[in-house]
């Protein structure tokens, strides 16, 4: 068993469980997945294995010392490398493994990584949740940040002052979603509720830790 | 617009015993309704005045009027819920949202039939 599996997210729709209830779910083109390296204690000083995600991806866009890293296993068009650590009941993987969906049934529960939309320079409203002051009514108080902070004493902001400034394009994780789906055939993982990045973005899929 | 395998997906799971109808056709809608531990079926017979959104969040906008009362209610149509749609009658429109249908009653409502 592989303690986690590369994808890609595919996008969002809902299904409906026997019982009636909907459910929101997100596709994932996970796998198929290859290790590409294994790093062991001995030699790295650490115990983990670097999957790769296996897709079509032009010789040309790749470097050649990302190349000839993905020679030594045999893995093929692996842009995206990611390592994970190894736990206990792990399988020992060797390079040229190959990791695929049918690691992971409906009810398991995993947790997702990825890399959130970015929002650019944002302000308090959207960053922070500030509340804004009124449109109208002669309100000369839109969405400016109001005050942050005293005069002369302390006579400097606040560490941790929220502001506005850079929001999104971060690396995110949501924990224990439930499976729903499995598809084996598509390499389609469907997992339950929201997943971080855009459609067509990288993600990490990890068994969920608790 | 969708992805191929997201089109996939909903085509596995959409429901595909719901007939053909299209907004002015009058149906009657047979919803699943639980009562303690027993389950019953509830009929809703009106004019389809709006089809909205496509794959799995697709609804329909069902009216009739009821003793001078109109009353509307939005189907999911992918939904368990609904156990079976019958088509009652077709209806020529120009339109794909008959919203003008509320403002109007009696004879004037009155939609005629498809060829």
């Amino acid at each position: 068993m592989s303690p986690g599996i590369l994808g890609k997210k595919i996008g969002m729709t809902q299904v409906f469980r026997p019982d009636g209830q909907a459910v929101p779910v997100t596709l994932l083109k996970a796998g198929p997945c290859m290790v590409v390296q294994r790093k062991t204690p001995n030699t790295d000083g650490y115990d983990a294995v670097q999957l790769g995600f296996i897709e079509f991806i032009k010789p040309s866009r790749l470097t050649k010392p990302h190349t000839g890293h993905l020679k030594k296993a045999g893995a093929e068009g692996a842009r995206f490398l990611r390592e994970l650590p190894l736990r206990p009941g792990d399988d020992d993987l060797k390079p040229g493994d190959k990791v695929l969906v049918d690691q992971f049934k409906p009810k398991d529960k995993v947790d997702v990584i990825g890399v959130s939309k970015g929002r650019g320079f944002a302000g308090l409203v959207k960053r922070h949740h500030f509340r804004g002051g009124a449109d109208t009514h002669g309100s000369m108080f839109h969405r400016a940040p109001g005050s942050i902070g005293a005069s002369s004493f302390p006579s400097r902001v606040l560490p941790g002052m929220r502001m506005a400034g850079h929001m999104g394009s971060e690396r995110v994780t949501v924990r224990n979603l439930e499976v729903i789906d499995v598809d084996t055939e598509d390499n389609v993982l469907v997992v339950k509720g929201a997943v971080p990045g855009p459609n067509g973005g990288y993600v990490v899929v990890r068994r969920a830790k608790r | 617009m969708n992805n191929a395998l997201l089109t996939k997906f909903i085509n596995k799971n959409r429901r595909t015993d719901t007939p053909e109808f299209r907004p002015g056709d009058t149906i009657r809608v047979h919803v699943k309704i639980k009562e303690g531990d027993k389950e019953r079926l509830q009929a809703f017979e009106g004019t389809v005045i709006a089809r909205k959104n496509t794959g799995m969040g697709e609804s329909i906008t069902v009216r009739k009027v009821s003793f001078g009362q109109g009353v509307e209610r939005i189907f999911p149509l992918n939904a368990r819920v609904i156990d079976h749609i019958d088509l009652v009658r077709t209806g020529r429109v120009r339109r794909a949202k008959l919203y003008y249908l509320r403002g109007l009653k009696g004879k004037a409502a009155r939609l005629r039939e498809r060829e």
